[in-house]
């Protein structure tokens, strides 16, 4: 019953994602054709079309499947954790410790002798690591389960103060390098190329890899930690591992793509509506939907304002801000 | 056979539980009685190895608790808490397949027999009806059978209850009894209840252990144990203990507080 389901939903889902990032090149300012994209009979230095579909766009495609894919996941990892539907892969500051990264690079990246600590993403991974280390050593005591309480007040906290530092940090910053940060902070798919993706793939890869081991004991660990130990659940190492993999996971995506918001709460609620909540399905379910969602949220971020783009953090949070919004006060 | 041996835990420096040695014998229906604070939950969290005594041991069989893996022990000692509050709104059958958790390896589906397991577990605690329900849309009464039928599905030798009737109203806490009752005799499941509800425990529990400020002032037969010092001695009540030849069992008759 639940293999088939799951294998039925995997297909489902996966045919999704797959369909969206086919398509979603074909769509843009000039029009292509996905068949002569695909025209292997003409050479490629020739095929105005698969340059397009290959070189323009596929990256920015794959980014969004990518970073859709793991800030989903990531959100349903966190949601379980902290036994909270409304937690996000954010929640926990791993993204304002990006940010702080990205806006320390951005301002005072040229001015260092180090050309690897101006480069942008490995500032906010650098920053990432930071945040989920903070917030796991506050956490976490040898031997003994996290408190989550005490996990979401560091993370709420650390939050806060990362803010702080970067509207500092913002204060000193000249006009150039403000507008840059705050176009970093809105989220941007176009990173350029295929080197960016296949430098954060790993990490992604890793995490993801790590969420497998995750399904059934979150399921216990969302009903409480005590009754998931008396299952026999081994709870603290459960929660390292979703703590570890999913700040990960968020870590790699946004400085991929900058903190990309809503992602990772719309994805597993819309999911959760769709095929109910068992972690075994939502978990790959929302991978896939996310994955087939930003992707569907930057196409129209690239067309509804054509010629202008819209940065695709606006329109996850314009979808995202009133759906998230109506969840609470159903919930209430 | 389950014990604890002298064992003690405090939270923050104080003891909640003080040089206790309790034995469950197999087959027994043991009964926890106490006032608030007397260390019951704590005891219950001991056995099931939950919390690590600071000092004396828990053995399962001749095996420290605490030496075992969280998955070995939950084949044999499965638990029922006061309330149960999850965070997602998993349907009834997902709940109760949720305690063959300790039987599947790491990337296991369940299979028909285990499906078999649950079905049968949510047939012993009249729940069959609810399967595709959703949890949360229970009442308190279906919510507790649901849990119980979910540890039951973890077919182990212990069931230890924290308190499983105190939030039902006086029919649920009746059918929850005949329940565990039925449990006991028929599937030989030992069991463990703590529980403020005295009637209940001379109802349904053969054995029966009291504390108080953390430690154990008596264990025996529950003929033997609850009597009306006993009550007084626990809660500072003055009670009439007397024979119920309709019941068929002691009750107890709280007079008045003795200050």
């Amino acid at each position: 019953m639940i293999r088939a389901r799951l294998i039925w939903i995997v297909l489902g889902y996966g045919g999704l994602a797959a369909g969206a990032c086919l398509l979603a090149p074909l769509v843009g300012s000039t029009h292509i054709s996905l068949a002569r994209a695909f025209d292997r009979s003409i050479p490629f230095a020739d095929n105005v079309d698969a340059q397009i579909f290959f070189v323009a766009r596929m990256p920015r495609v794959l980014t969004g499947a990518i970073v859709g894919s793991t800030l989903a996941a990531a959100g349903v990892v966190m949601q379980a954790l902290l036994g909270n539907p409304l937690a996000t892969p954010f929640t926990l500051g791993v993204s304002t410790g990006a940010a702080l990264g990205a806006v320390l690079a951005i301002t005072f990246g040229s001015s260092l002798a180090v050309s690897a600590l101006a480069s942008v993403p490995l500032a906010s991974l650098a920053g990432a690591v930071v945040a989920s280390a903070i917030v796991y050593v506050l956490a976490t005591r040898p031997g003994r389960p996290i408190s989550t309480m005490v996990l979401l007040l560091a993370g709420v906290t650390l939050n806060a103060f990362f803010s702080a530092l970067i509207l500092f940090v913002q204060y000193a910053a000249d006009f150039t390098q403000a507008y840059r940060t705050i176009r970093w902070l809105m989220g941007d798919l176009d990173v350029g190329g295929f080197e960016p993706i296949v430098a954060a793939l790993p990490m992604v890869l890793v995490a993801l890899g790590l969420f497998a081991f995750l399904p059934r004991s979150l399921n216990l660990l969302s009903v409480g930690a005590d009754v998931a130990s008396t299952r026999g659940v081994d709870v603290g190492r459960t929660q390292r591992l979703a703590f570890l993999s999913a700040s990960l996971a968020t870590a790699a995506a946004v400085s991929l793509a900058g903190p990309i918001g809503f992602v990772g709460i719309v994805v597993p609620h819309l999911v959760r509506l769709m095929v109910g909540v068992d972690h075994r399905i939502v978990l790959p379910a929302s991978a896939l939907f996310g994955a087939a969602f930003l992707v569907g949220c930057d196409l129209i971020a690239r067309t509804v304002l054509a010629p202008v783009e819209v940065p695709v953090g606006v329109v996850t949070a314009m979808l995202g801000g009133p759906f998230f919004l109506w969840l609470l006060v159903r919930k209430s | 056979m389950l014990r604890a041996d002298n064992v003690s835990f405090g939270y923050e420096g104080g003891f909640s539980l003080r040089d206790a040695t309790v034995v469950v014998s197999p087959g027994s229906l043991t009964g926890l009685l106490g006032p608030n604070g007397c260390g019951k939950t704590t005891l219950l969290k001991l056995l099931c190895g939950v919390l690590r005594p600071q000092a004396g041991r828990v053995l399962l069989g001749d095996r420290a608790v605490e030496s075992m893996t969280r998955r070995g022990l939950a084949r044999r000692v499965a638990v029922v808490p006061q309330e149960t509050h999850p965070a997602f709104d998993y349907s009834v059958l997902e709940m109760v397949l949720m305690g063959r958790h300790p039987h599947l390896g790491a990337f296991q589906l369940e299979g028909p027999a285990d499906l078999e397991i649950a079905r049968a577990s949510l047939e012993a605690t009249g729940t069959a009806h609810l399967a595709a329900r959703n949890y949360m849309t229970l009442s308190g009464g279906e919510k507790q059978r649901v849990i119980i039928a979910s540890a039951l599905a973890q077919a182990t030798e212990f069931l230890l209850l924290d308190e499983p009737t105190a939030s039902l109203d006086l029919g649920y806490q009746l059918e929850v009894a005949a329940l565990l009752a039925r449990l006991n005799r028929e599937r030989k499941v030992t069991m463990v209840l703590a529980t403020h509800d005295l009637n209940l425990a001379a109802s349904l529990c053969d054995r029966l252990v009291v504390m108080r400020d953390g430690r154990v002032l008596a264990q025996g037969a529950t003929t033997d144990v609850l009597t009306g010092d006993m009550v007084r001695q626990l809660y500072d009540v003055d009670a009439d203990v007397a024979f119920h030849p309709r019941a068929g069992h002691l009750t107890v008759v709280p007079v008045r507080r003795l200050a």
